[in-house]
């Protein structure tokens, strides 16, 4: 949001610690114990991952490929490198963080959600971002967020993983 | 037949499902890493992905099946479609309907899929070539020609227990002259890259020239199924005992049917499979199809997803050449 001219890329350690402690505080705000974490595919189960471990979750991190969620399906068809959603909990009654790394237009998270619920009704579910993009088009909103970022037309970031973690800022010519 | 460019759209995506005959082994592969992801959804709480809703599949079975038609159906209805079968042995044809005409009468209800099992070779073929475009063909079987779903869900029970390909012998044991079943299996581990494909059956249940295929052909069973990873047995159909290509059921089964002693000389970690419905104690003994390296449950199983996954792609695959056709006015995002 600041930078006016050039945008730096955030140095990705710093914001972790601070998301760790933020989502920390958060779930204490909330009185949340036992959350259950899950990941979006591919750069959210990254991301999940690093704050999974610095959390001391007692159930093993959840994935979700929200492919067969999305509602884009009729314009560019099925994905060719599909994974399959693995939750290893039961999603009934659990608080659920949900993690991804970058938040758009919001419309990822609105599969995420509704495959979410196909698994069962979570008491509650947090949502964990990295980058905050601002450019939403449904009313969906982050809890955590790593940083904002504004982007110019004609530039995304690009999360490259899942060791070492990195941030790449990538320019694409329009037309 | 000339397939393949029937089958995919100019982006070289499915657009047909009707045989395997001629599909590269990317997108055989493609197939089956999809349908591992399906498997999850029959896991879930709610069984159903919202991929296909708003569609409407047609079963059109002009041939008698509940296993075919009912995993189909409920393959569709887990991609949310809205599905409708037609029994069309008891049907409009009997009327003396034309299949063009029941075709357009069916496009003129919206349809966006059929799924077509018929007596005869190539009317899935036929009717890919005339439906309107837009409308995907999915094989389910026709005539001694091919049964396409069912040899890819063999070919997912395969990886999923045996692993890769280039490894593994396949016994194939029956009546491989009637089997569309066993056609469609040939061609896919041919495609997928199988190490040796092995036909056990009667000269008089063997089609002429079918070793041009890449099969190996055995008499005797204790040969052929010597060593061999996967044993698929096949369905003997009872209408065969009328003819006169087999003696007996009991003769068939002592030379041809899969029993415990038979089995031992198979590889100790072998799977049986069988496309179902078996005869018990005609190519299979009831304890080996029961037995723990018998995995004929998992195939059902497995068809579910692997279905799912054909008719997702077929769909998309004709979402892609409709668009493609108005496209090039600014790409998406």
């Amino acid at each position: 949001m600041g930078d006016a001219n050039k945008m730096k890329l955030p140095d990705l350690d710093v914001v972790l610690k601070q998301m760790v402690l933020n989502l920390k505080e958060y779930l204490q705000d909330k009185s949340i114990d036992d959350p259950a974490m899950v990941g979006i595919h591919t750069g959210g189960v990254w991301l999940a991952e690093k704050l999974h471990s610095q959390l001391t979750l007692g159930d093993p991190l959840g994935e979700l490929d929200i492919t067969f969620y999305r509602d884009d399906f009729t314009r560019t068809g099925l994905h060719p490198s599909v994974k399959p959603s693995e939750l290893p909990f039961s999603v009934e009654d659990r608080h659920i963080i949900l993690v991804d790394d970058v938040i758009m237009s919001g419309r990822t998270i609105r599969a995420a959600l509704n495959e979410l619920f196909d698994y069962g009704r979570p008491a509650s579910v947090t949502l964990v971002a990295l980058f905050d993009l601002n450019a939403r088009e449904l009313p969906i909103g982050a809890d955590i967020v790593g940083q904002a970022l504004a982007l110019k037309e004609g530039e995304r970031v690009k999360l490259t993983g899942p060791n070492p973690l990195a941030v790449e800022l990538i320019h694409y010519s329009l037309s | 037949m000339q397939n393949t460019s029937l089958q995919l759209n100019q982006l070289g995506q499915l657009k047909h499902f009707l045989d395997v005959e001629g599909l590269s082994k990317e997108l055989l592969t493609e197939i089956l890493d999809t349908a591992d992801s399906f498997i999850s959804v029959g896991k879930q709480q709610v069984k159903k992905v919202p991929l296909l809703r708003g569609t409407t599949v047609v079963n059109l079975f002009f041939e008698a099946s509940t296993r075919t038609r009912t995993t189909f159906e409920l393959a569709a209805k887990r991609l949310s479609a809205d599905v409708i079968n037609m029994n069309i042995s008891t049907s409009a044809t009997s009327k003396g309907e034309s299949l063009m005409d029941m075709l357009r009468n069916l496009e003129a209800m919206d349809a966006d899929m059929f799924v077509v099992r018929h007596e005869n070779s190539g009317a899935p073929h036929f009717i890919a070539e005339y439906v309107t475009p837009n409308v995907a063909v999915v094989n389910a079987g026709d005539g001694r020609h091919a049964h396409p779903t069912q040899a890819m869900l063999d070919m997912a029970t395969i990886r999923r227990h045996k692993g890769d390909f280039e490894n593994l012998s396949v016994a194939i044991v029956g009546d491989i002259m009637h089997s569309r079943v066993a056609r469609s299996q040939i061609h896919a581990l041919k495609i997928l890259g199988a190490k040796e494909i092995r036909l056990i059956s009667p000269e008089t249940l063997l089609p002429p020239f079918i070793e041009n295929l890449g099969a190996t052909v055995y008499h005797d069973m204790r040969d052929g199924v010597a060593d061999v990873d996967v044993v698929i047995m096949l369905r003997l159909q009872k209408e065969r005992m009328q003819s006169a290509l087999l003696p007996s059921e009991q003769e068939f089964f002592n030379l041809y049917g899969l029993t415990e002693t038979k089995l031992k000389l198979a590889k100790s970690d072998a799977i049986i499979m069988h496309p179902g419905p078996i005869n018990r104690g005609v190519e299979i003994q009831s304890e080996v199809a029961d037995c723990d390296r018998s995995v004929i449950l998992n195939q059902v199983n497995y068809g579910i997803a692997v279905r799912m996954a054909i008719m997702s792609m077929a769909m998309a695959g004709q979402n892609q050449s409709s668009l493609s056709s108005i496209s090039d006015k600014g790409g998406e995002k």
